[in-house]
């Protein structure tokens, strides 16, 4: 459990003279649930883009799985699944199309796709939707059905961004389930959220206030640290903080 | 009144903060003017032209002397053959052949009439009509010439088609087309994606909870339009005056009489287009598929009606454009009055008419 | 007098054979000068109904009526007298701050300075940036300008959909503070929110999901009619803890809630926790903790809601 799936060290990145990220410095060990807290325009999805491989850095070092996020983003992307409250799934494929093409895409044989593909389906309970377009799907069943198929080729590091805005509050505990399991497995999970009591579920978190990051730690330390019981509390008093010395 | 105002404002606003929507709306115009003036007009220099003189007669030497001295032209003299003429098509080395039979002289002075083969690569249909017709004024002028020098009536008159167009310079024709093709495209696409915009942003949504009357609304996303097509009409106009040297010899106040009638039409077609269209690039796509298209293709600047499949044809004439083409052509290249083009302007109005009140019934007072 | 009531209103999108039902024989009201809360996840049908009250969208069947006003036949006026501000943030993006509130007053017919007392309160704050362009504000901070330029007219109802959604907790508060002193001035604010927390915040709350109105009440008797008791647990294992309680056969819920996870029993046996308990430190946990706790609106909302998703 000791091995590191993320580092970060001093990770910068500027749009011309705006610094999205500024210099943010952690790790992640490997088959933890790793929270990345923080207001929308707060520099999460600039700092996951770049773990990813999706964006290169200003400055600073990160290395992802073991791999440079400067020189092998390529490799990456091999290792790493992704998936995104956006953007997750193709509303006029069907559901087992959907599995076929990402399971594809990370070059799974055919029969490793219908295997995975056929538990995966009655994981969810959802066997019976194989061939239904995935635009008919409730919303909670696309959600949850969209991180099986970000994790379906066992990636080492799972990155979710936002992955419940929105969705309803058992949903949404369904996803946290199958979070949990696939941690089980060892796979890493690095979730974005700006729900604090979704903060709660993860082993570690850090709170992103203007591009830094103000706090990392276990969220019983967060509370401990600022004596409050929630962590809506912390974030409100770093978010008070940084609005005072910023803007 | 108030309102309205404000409403303008907002929409220039829009118009100044958006570089590329300024770039849009005025460097197209210029683009297109510079462009269409300059490199696509149908004028066709030094192509290549066989002459084959079975004459070889006083006559026959003066029109192949005004063929050379032609800069459209480039002569090549061979008393080919028939088959050999077939052959140099085929090989794409000529583009048109003339021949003059023996007795060409003969036959012009005792029977005042007589023939000349002109022979010419109809693969490319447009560049094989200019080069006859190139080719038909330098007769008709030869024709003219022998006429006051020997007072003998000739019987043959080759129809002239670039009338008024005696220096059989190619961008004049080009300007009417160009003049359609940007207010078109500035009024309708415009207007549609400001419109859509609005729906995009959301911002529609507050606007129609508002008390303010769906009348206004659509009259103040109009106006800048207006406005700003206005100037690029009179852009188009300096410029072709000044970079093309052109003429506009009829009056300048019924040119801007029938330029705003055009323009009100294009954008009631662009407020129709916005009704329908969801996104932006929806309403980009439906203007420039719909409107910008057949008015380039289809309105008669850029292929001749005539020889468009009758679908086409009728498809023509319910084109705005098409009249406002006719109209600006008749007002500006051949200096007519309203009199001669009264009737394109009433199909003109009447259409204008059709599309305003289509407009006025189908806004939508709800989302849907 | 009701400020706004529904009347078994339906609404379906779609084609003949794809009908989705968005809103499913929604009935409630709200009176005059009430903050009442529309609580509910995305595609409950939230925005649906904000659409049908403002007179933009018209119901398949159903009667609503704002200010007195019927939505259907007198929208004219109801879009004079209601102010609303859309789910996402809809002001225009490339006009200041100024500009957009100047803009807004202007089409409702009025003057910033007639209704300046109204946001005062609230522009005071955005002044600073009169002259920045809305599309470069922070998420806070569009929201405040929307919701003056949903007021500069002085409505008698204000629709706000899902206005802290996506916002930091620091301008949420924020923004709730400020509802609270409209409330005070007597306007009628109907509010959507997905996050349950806000719903104490409203004076009446309806629970909605998938169209139709679950519940409507105040958040206090809401709770109260949660109908067994409510327990929390919390270990330094979470994970295998919630795998353990939710094998214990006599188990009816058990979810995670935070730092802890709430669970309740099928039956009401005294004994159940003791044996719970039992049954759990045959592995010990450590710093095992339960205790009953009081239910709160999330409890309630995932209570009425499980069945439609089992």
């Amino acid at each position: 459990m000791s091995e590191i799936a993320i580092k970060a060290d001093k990770l910068t990145k500027k749009f011309d003279d705006f610094v999205a990220v500024d210099a943010i410095t952690f790790d992640v060990k490997q088959g933890e649930i790793f929270g990345f807290v923080g207001a929308n325009g707060a520099g999460k999805t600039t700092a996951m883009r770049i773990l990813c491989g999706l964006s290169k850095p200003t400055s600073g070092s990160a290395t992802v799985a073991g791999f440079d996020v400067y020189k092998e983003t390529e490799k990456i992307k091999r290792n790493i699944g992704y998936m995104s409250q956006k953007f997750s799934l193709y509303d006029d494929l069907t559901v087992m199309e959907n599995i076929t093409f990402y399971a594809g895409i990370y070059g799974l044989s055919d029969k490793e796709i219908k295997d995975r593909g056929e538990s995966l389906l009655s994981q969810l309970g959802i066997s019976h939707e194989a061939k239904t377009f995935v635009a008919s799907l409730p919303l909670g069943w696309k959600q949850k059905l969209a991180f099986s198929v970000a994790v379906i080729h066992e990636p080492k590091i799972v990155f979710l961004d936002e992955p419940t805005g929105g969705v309803d509050p058992v949903t949404r505990r369904q996803f946290w389930d199958l979070i949990y399991e696939a941690a089980d497995r060892g796979i890493t999970v690095f979730v974005t959220t700006h729900y604090m009591d979704e903060a709660e579920y993860c082993n570690r978190l850090t709170v992103m206030v203007d591009g830094k990051i103000d706090a990392l730690d276990t969220p019983t330390n967060l509370k401990k640290q600022f004596s409050v019981d929630s962590m809506d509390k912390v974030f409100y008093q770093l978010a008070r903080a940084a609005k005072r010395s910023g803007d | 009144m108030k309102q309205l105002l404000a409403f303008v404002r907002k929409e220039f606003y829009h118009v100044f903060r958006d570089k590329k929507t300024l770039l849009m709306l005025f460097g197209v115009p210029i683009a297109q003017i510079v462009l269409f003036g300059f490199t696509l007009t149908n004028e066709i220099k030094n192509s290549r032209i066989v002459v084959a003189d079975y004459a070889h007669d006083y006559a026959s030497q003066e029109i192949i002397r005004k063929i050379e001295a032609s800069r459209y032209f480039e002569v090549v003299k061979s008393n080919m053959s028939h088959d050999q003429i077939e052959t140099a098509f085929k090989t794409g080395t000529i583009k048109i052949a003339v021949i003059f039979p023996a007795n060409f002289y003969n036959d012009l002075s005792h029977l005042n009439k007589a023939q000349i083969q002109v022979i010419a690569d109809a693969s490319d249909p447009n560049t094989a009509t200019t080069l006859t017709s190139y080719l038909n004024n330098i007769i008709t002028d030869y024709q003219a010439q022998k006429a006051q020098q020997t007072k003998v009536p000739y019987l043959i008159t080759p129809e002239v088609k670039m009338l008024y167009n005696p220096e059989l310079l190619g961008a004049p024709n080009f300007v009417p087309g160009v003049m359609a093709l940007v207010l078109m495209l500035i009024c309708a696409m415009m207007t549609s994606i400001s419109i859509v915009k609005e729906k995009e942003m959301g911002t529609m949504e507050i606007l129609l909870v508002s008390p303010i009357r769906p009348f206004l609304l659509i009259i103040s996303k109009v106006i800048p339009y207006l406005i700003v097509s206005i100037i690029n009409l009179i852009t188009i106009l300096v410029l072709s005056v000044v970079l093309l040297h052109l003429e506009i010899k009829g009056s300048l106040l019924l040119l801007f009489f029938e330029s705003t009638l055009f323009i009100i039409s294009s954008l009631a077609l662009g407020l129709l287009i916005s009704v329908r269209a969801e996104s932006q690039m929806a309403a980009m796509m439906t203007s420039q598929m719909s409107l910008m298209l057949p008015t380039m293709l289809l309105t008669g600047f850029m292929f001749p009606i005539e020889n468009m499949p009758l679908p086409m044809q009728v498809l023509s004439y319910a084109l705005p454009s098409h009249y406002y083409y006719v109209i600006v052509k008749a007002v500006m290249l051949e200096g007519l009055g309203f009199m001669s083009i009264w009737k394109e302007t009433l199909i003109l109005a009447f259409i204008t008419t059709v599309l305003v009140v289509i407009n006025l019934r189908s806004f939508k007072i709800r989302l849907a | 007098m009701a400020a706004i009531t529904l009347d078994n209103i339906v609404k379906t999108y779609g084609e003949k054979d794809k009908k989705v039902l968005a809103v499913d024989r929604a009935s409630f009201s709200v009176e005059e000068g009430e903050m009442f809360g529309l609580i509910g996840p995305d595609g409950a049908g939230k925005t649906t109904l904000f659409r049908i009250l403002t007179t933009l969208l018209l119901p398949d069947s159903g009667t609503a009526s704002v200010a007195g006003y019927d939505t259907a036949k007198d929208y004219t006026k109801i879009r004079n007298s209601v102010g609303y501000m859309p789910g996402r943030f809809s002001l225009y993006q490339d006009l200041t701050v100024e500009e957009n509130l100047q803009f807004f007053a202007t089409i409702f017919n009025t003057t910033i300075e007639e209704n300046y007392h109204l946001i005062k309160d609230i522009y005071v704050q955005i002044e600073p940036f009169k002259d920045r362009r809305a599309g470069k504000l922070s998420g806070g901070m569009k929201q405040k300008l929307a919701l003056c330029c949903a007021l500069i007219h002085k409505p008698t109802v204000l629709f706000l959909d899902e206005p802290t959604t996506g916002v930091d907790v620091v301008s949420r508060v924020e923004f709730w503070d400020m509802l609270k002193r409209l409330k005070a001035q007597g306007i009628t604010i109907l509010v959507s929110t997905p996050y349950m927390d806000e719903a104490v915040l409203c004076d009446r709350i309806a629970l909605i999901q998938n169209g139709k109105i679950l519940s409507v009440d105040t958040p206090e008797n809401t709770v109260r009619k949660y109908p067994t008791k409510l327990y929390a647990a919390r270990s330094d294992d979470m994970h295998r803890l919630l795998k353990e309680i939710r094998s214990y056969p006599d188990i009816a819920s058990c979810f995670t809630f935070g730092e802890s996870m709430h669970f309740t029993f099928r039956s009401d046996d005294p004994h159940n926790i003791e044996k719970l308990k039992a049954k759990l430190n045959k592995a010990p946990h450590e710093y095992l903790e339960i205790k009953e706790i009081q239910p709160g609106i999330e409890d309630y909302f995932i209570q009425i809601s499980e069945p439609a998703h089992e």
